[in-house]
């Protein structure tokens, strides 16, 4: 399975999830995890995702949630599972 | 499955830390590509460099965008050319038409150096490898990314001090021929001792004789990373020290190893090594010499300085050993002066001199780094202190170089502009005392009694 986290981090507002997640419903992206805190009024959040059956490249779906993000007012990163679990796993 | 908590930690080093990927360098053999006729020569080497690397840019780019971590250099190493100009050259100027292709070609393929302008003469040197070296000036001089190396001795060999003697001219005229732009020439010329084969990192990256057709070799970097989780352990004994330094040198090498694999993959090369080098740059915060006075020093220079990157060094390598599963190169601390604010900040207090910097570089991974001196330096100093860095690395059984730079028209105090990740320098004072006789004697200095091991 392709994995992909995104990380959403901005100033909470209402319906940030809401937003990011019709985006990933939209395109054929499943949601396999979500985690979020909010840290001094900053949203916090993290998603990881099941790309298989995506309808969009990676670099479309990475530049459109970032673009989404800069509507939204927060920054929205897409990157590949890898890195994460070479750092953190032996 | 991955927490909140260490993606965080891993975009935290990538945005606020200089967390990147310092180079993808793709090293080709040449050596299929010789010829005796010049022209023939450059037309097969300008056709094998753009055919194996005519995807290196946008595939790290690729790579960068996938994982979200910068990929700073592409890089291309390429034999010695030396080797491969031998047959077909018969001038200094057939050489340094060489040169001028590897620049064509590496603009070409949008790399921002190529290296390999190099000759191997640890115990001697054939004709073509004293016409090469000589032809280092006017290569360095009429092209813009072409990085030239000359390796002059080896623990096996010994020192040629002829090569030596050689070189302190050589980077003189470079000098010279490069002054109108603050004698930038020497800054893409290094000579070493114990020179590796796969280094990915520049000026002194060549592809080595014993190297595979090609090769992936990943040089990561990091300091910012290190300096910051030592500031989590102020005050605390030298075990909580090293053991973080260790930690960090682990999770920063693991993003090379991945790098490199992906990058491998992708181009259908194999993977070489991962360097473990810790390179700074001049950016704010991605300093070695940060890291040194996190680890309690007031500058870098003061007393304490040698221990303390010795032990920085060696807990690089004992935490990126186990992150790659080939390691390379250089692998340890750099300890460049004009590429890092820290050892600038620490020449300019006056606490950093060119003596110290050689005692340092005793216990770090390479050597008298871009450092410039005054132009009025004579060529004989410039090999004396060549040799005597040599004689470190032979003796100590590491790679040891130098990258001095003779700022035509300019003396001590003043600064020095090189741009970009070359970072500019104060101009360092040079002992001046004379070493002719010492350099004028010829011949090579015999291999020390611990290299016979047979």
């Amino acid at each position: 399975m392709k994995k992909t986290i995104i990380t959403v981090v901005g100033k909470d507002t209402v319906g940030i999830i809401a937003k990011v997640c019709t985006y990933l419903a939209e395109n054929g992206i499943n949601i396999l995890d979500i985690s979020q805190t909010i840290v001094q009024g900053y949203f916090n959040m993290m998603m990881i995702v099941d790309t298989n059956q995506a309808t969009k490249s990676f670099g479309d779906m990475s530049d459109e949630l970032s673009g989404l993000g800069e509507k939204i007012g927060v920054v929205i990163k897409c990157q590949k599972e890898e890195i994460f679990d070479m750092m953190h796993r032996i | 499955m991955i927490n909140l908590y260490e993606v965080t930690e891993t975009n935290k080093m990538i945005e606020e830390e200089n967390l990147d990927v310092r180079t993808i360098t793709l090293g080709i053999s040449l050596l299929d590509c010789i010829d005796s006729d010049l022209l023939r020569l450059q037309d097969k080497i300008y056709h094998k460099i753009y055919e194996a690397a005519k995807d290196l840019v946008s595939t790290g780019e690729e790579i960068s965008r996938e994982f979200g971590i910068p990929i700073v250099n592409k890089r291309i190493s390429v034999t010695p050319i030396a080797l491969v100009g031998g047959a077909a050259c018969k001038s200094p100027e057939d050489f340094a038409s060489i040169a001028k292709t590897l620049d064509k070609v590496a603009h070409e393929v949008g790399v921002n150096f190529i290296g390999g302008y190099s000759a191997l003469v640890s115990k001697g040197m054939t004709p073509a490898d004293e016409l090469l070296i000589r032809s280092i000036p006017l290569a360095l001089s009429t092209t813009e990314r072409v990085c030239s190396s000359v390796n002059v001795g080896s623990t096996k060999t010994g020192i040629n001090m002829d090569a030596v003697k050689l070189m302190g001219e050589v980077i003189k005229q470079t000098a010279e021929y490069t002054k109108e732009e603050d004698s930038l020439g020497c800054a893409k010329l290094v000579v070493f001792c114990n020179a590796p084969d796969d280094n990915p990192f520049m000026a002194g990256a060549f592809h080595g004789v014993t190297e595979a057709d090609k090769i992936i070799n990943v040089g990561v970097s990091g300091p910012g990373v290190v300096k910051t989780a030592l500031e989590t352990v102020r005050g605390e004994n030298f075990e909580v020290l090293c053991e973080t330094i260790k930690k960090t040198a682990f999770k920063v090498t693991r993003v090379g190893q991945l790098v490199a694999k992906e990058a491998s993959k992708m181009l259908h090369v194999p993977f070489g090594i991962v360097d473990l080098s810790l390179a700074p740059t001049p950016a704010i915060g991605d300093s070695v010499a940060d890291i040194l006075c996190e680890i309690g020093l007031e500058y870098a220079g003061a007393p304490g300085t040698t221990a303390a990157l010795a032990l920085l060094n060696d807990q690089v390598k004992k935490g990126g050993v186990m992150a790659s599963s080939y390691v390379g190169g250089l692998s340890g601390a750099f300890i460049p002066v004009s590429e890092d604010q820290g050892m600038i900040d620490a020449v300019t207090a006056g606490a950093l001199t060119l003596e110290k910097l050689e005692a340092m570089t005793c216990v770090c991974s390479v050597g008298l780094d871009m450092i410039a001196v005054p132009g009025d330096t004579k060529a004989t100093t410039l090999s004396g202190i060549i040799a005597d860095e040599m004689a470190i690395g032979m003796v100590n059984q590491k790679t040891t170089a130098v990258r001095l730079i003779p700022v035509i028209g300019k003396g001590v105090g003043e600064n020095v502009e090189f741009g970009g990740l070359l970072g500019h320098a104060p101009i360092m004072p040079v002992n001046p005392f004379s070493c002719d006789a010492f350099v004028n004697r010829g011949g090579r200095i015999p291999a020390p009694i611990h290299s016979f091991k047979n």
